[in-house]
């Protein structure tokens, strides 16, 4: 049976046309005009584009199917158009050994929504000791390594992690945060948590690591993905880092380009996420950092937790926000970028990153695997936490209308949303 | 005004009618029989996830001699289990009937997160590093009552010492005393202060001895111990040198320097004198007067325009 993509205007790293796209088994099998298939996907009005890629997504099985599951957090990842996501290894058990690792690739082809990539942990049991078996899980398909949720605190343990990474083909991927300085943190460190009495969680301990390791990348040769960068001294450190060739790349989250610290005087722990939610002055930097190519890569950090944990004190609830579904919305709606470029921060950016180029974020041309979203970008909708398919509620855009939303995401050539509906 | 979170939610007006309200329930609390039947039928439910005896028992009393229904939980938070959610213990009790809740707890916003999950007033006896609104007002009280003073605290010139970073006191004093018209001066190291305090009506000093005998106000906050092992100060006895009521400064205050502390006293650190001794003391008043001022809160909160006995 195929597949025909009808009437949209296709952008991809090749630039942009108003073509229609046939799939046939997996693959685009045809890019052209007035073509048919067996099935038809009305693309009149909608941008037609290589499939997103999440680099931080946090799916929380094994160990905490209370918050998400494989399967609930694909469905959300589909509806907001990706079609691979980098599941987070701070699972329980970790995703430090095979058999993890198996075992969530499997539950994701199971769901068959989206393609779930295991990250590796750089340490055992992310505990910052012990390296993982890198080379291990890279020949069982691993390419990311993250101890997400921790930082490598250990500057000697990274060293040897970067160095040990070389020649394996894979990507070592750094939560910025020197713990000693965040010991009991809750919220950006300034004149907010000054007045609200909240304990402070300060820029430095984000970009001392952030120093740290792209001194490491120019000393081992080895490189480092940066993730989550929420200040603005830490995008400086990232420009400076590119400029002189060093192999460091960085994402930045929809919340930490379109949200402060100041959210946090309503005192709702929806709002609390790690690094925290930071000033008017880093979002702009942020917004800079994305436009002028110093960060790679939008990437959600999608942390769902179930309401009972976040309805607890501020320092007692745990920190993380919901994200794949508003992604593109926020991407389309607060950055002031062309569709190219957003694109491109969506797509094949973060897949490059990921090595996940040869599946996905390629351009819509005949023989490539069949990985595309279909979104329109001017349809507005209102988000409505009960609505969204992740299985927690911590939205921190709930009643918020936005712009831009997914109509279709195929996968592997399979529509798995038609129509804003997820389709299995 | 439905609730009582913040000094914020009072403007200068709204804090001195509250005090003169006070003044008509110290006058209550004079009587032979210290109560009126003001609250009779509402219920008052005291939520202490932190223990603090005397805020807790000031509390109990002030809705007592209004004829209230008073409940008084202590919840360790330790002991709340793990799968109940605050807003489940809440929940819980509030089905009980529930026309105000006072609550206490060690981290600071609790009060704004049960005031969206509950129909009854919020009184907050305290949370975390934020707030302790009645601490406030029955500190204004007190300065009041000390130096006769019926209007604001224009040209009252007012120091507060100590661990302001890590008070609730601190924030909630220095916007009452500012909002009143008063002169705020905090008196720490920096490493005691609160990271930014941009905005703040204050000013700063690390000199306490230039001070001394110059503000109408010494208003010493407790100093903790564990704060040595934050790496905060090097040790209490240089804390003490620098920052404590001693001896030798006890003797450079004014008579009608009032002295202040919020309890419990760290004897020997920030006030290494027998404050009994000293002209200004004013510690055991505040204690007095918390009741009276509780009242009043409670009354203007949960008495619905219904007069005074
Ligand atoms: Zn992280
Ligand atoms: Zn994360």
């Amino acid at each position: 049976m195929t597949l025909v993509i009808k009437g949209g205007r296709v952008i991809d790293r090749d630039g942009e046309r108003v073509v229609d796209v046939v799939i046939d088994n997996g693959v685009i099998a045809e890019v052209g005009t007035n073509l048919s298939g067996d099935r038809m996907l009305d693309a009149i009005g909608c941008i037609v584009s290589p499939g997103f890629v999440d680099l931080h997504t946090h799916l929380r099985e094994p160990g905490r199917e209370e918050a998400e599951t494989v399967e609930t957090g694909s469905r959300a990842a589909a509806l907001g158009g990706y079609t691979a996501v980098v599941a987070m290894p701070n699972t329980e058990p970790t995703q430090d050994s095979i058999a993890v690792v198996n075992l969530v690739r499997s539950l994701g082809e199971r769901a068959g929504l989206v393609e779930v990539m295991p990250a590796g942990a750089i340490t055992i049991e992310r505990a910052g000791k012990q390296l993982a078996p890198f080379a291990e899980l890279a020949s069982a398909g691993v390419t990311l390594f993250t101890d997400d949720g921790n930082g490598v605190q250990d500057p000697l343990l990274m060293r040897r992690a970067m160095e040990y990474s070389l020649g394996l083909g894979i990507t070592l991927a750094q939560h910025c945060e020197v713990s000693r300085l965040t010991d009991g943190a809750v919220m950006n460190e300034g004149s907010c948590c000054s007045h609200l009495g909240l304990p402070g969680w300060p820029s430095i301990a984000e970009e001392l690591m952030v120093f740290r390791d792209i001194e490491l990348a120019r000393l081992t040769g080895a490189g480092i993905h940066l993730l989550h960068l929420s200040t603005s001294r830490s995008v400086e450190l990232v420009r400076a880092a590119k400029a002189e060739g060093l192999t460091v790349t960085a994402e930045a989250t929809p919340h930490h380009f379109t949200l402060t610290d100041e959210t946090l005087r309503s005192f709702d722990s929806v709002f609390k996420v790690n690094p925290p939610l930071r000033t008017m002055a880093d979002i702009e930097a942020i917004k800079v950092g994305l436009r002028d190519g110093t960060i790679d890569a939008i990437a959600t950090d999608h942390a769902p937790h179930p309401q009972e944990s976040k309805e607890q004190p501020l320092d007692q609830a745990p920190p993380g926000m919901l994200g794949l579904e508003t992604a593109l919305s926020l991407a389309l709606g607060e950055l002031d970028l062309d569709l190219l470029q957003t694109i491109a921060l969506l797509s094949w950016k973060p897949a490059a990153i990921a090595r996940l180029g040869a599946r996905h974020g390629g351009p819509i041309a005949v023989g490539r695997p069949a990985n595309v979203t279909v979104f329109d970008p001017d349809l507005s909708w209102t988000v409505k936490p009960s609505l969204l398919a992740s299985k927690s509620r911590n939205t921190p855009y709930a009643g918020r209308t936005m712009r831009g939303k997914v109509r279709h995401t195929i996968f592997n050539g399979d529509a798995v949303v038609v129509d804003g509906t997820a389709q299995r | 005004m439905k609730h009582l979170r913040s000094i914020e939610e009072l403007d200068a007006a709204g804090i001195l009618s509250l005090l003169e309200l006070t003044d008509h329930m110290v006058e209550i609390n004079a009587r032979p029989i210290p109560k009126v039947p003001a609250l009779r039928g509402k219920n008052v439910v005291n939520i202490f996830f932190e223990d603090s005896t005397r805020t807790r028992l000031s509390f109990e009393t002030a809705a007592k001699r209004l004829s209230a229904d008073v409940m008084t939980f202590s919840v360790g938070t330790s002991s709340v289990n793990k799968g109940e959610s605050l807003r489940d213990t809440i929940e819980t009790v509030q089905a009980m009937g529930v026309d105000a809740f006072v609550i206490r707890h060690k981290s600071s916003g609790v009060p704004w997160q049960i005031s969206n999950w509950t129909d009854a007033s919020v009184i907050n006896a305290g949370d975390g590093w934020h707030q302790h609104p009645t601490q406030a007002l029955l500190d204004c009280y007190t300065i009041r009552q000390a130096l006769g003073r019926k209007g604001g605290f224009e040209g009252l010139r007012i120091a507060i010492v100590g661990d302001i970073k890590h008070s609730r006191v601190a924030r909630s004093d220095v916007q009452a005393f500012a909002a009143l018209g008063a002169h705020v001066t905090l008196v720490a190291p920096p490493t005691l202060l609160p990271p930014s305090i941009a905005g703040w009506p204050v000013e700063t000093s690390q000199d306490l001895d230039s001070l001394v005998g110059k503000v109408d106000v010494l208003y010493l906050l407790r100093m903790q111990r564990e704060r040595m092992s934050e790496a905060l100060i090097p040790s209490l006895r240089e804390y003490t040198d620098r920052f404590g009521l001693t001896a030798d400064r006890a003797r450079r205050l004014g008579d009608s320097t009032l002295v202040m502390h919020p309890g419990p006293m760290n004897r020997g650190v920030e006030i290494a004198v027998d404050p009994s001794e000293l002209p200004g003391n004013v510690i055991i008043q505040q204690v007095a007067n918390g009741v009276a001022v509780r009242m009043a809160v409670l009354f203007q909160l949960l008495g619905q325009g219904d007069s005074l006995a």
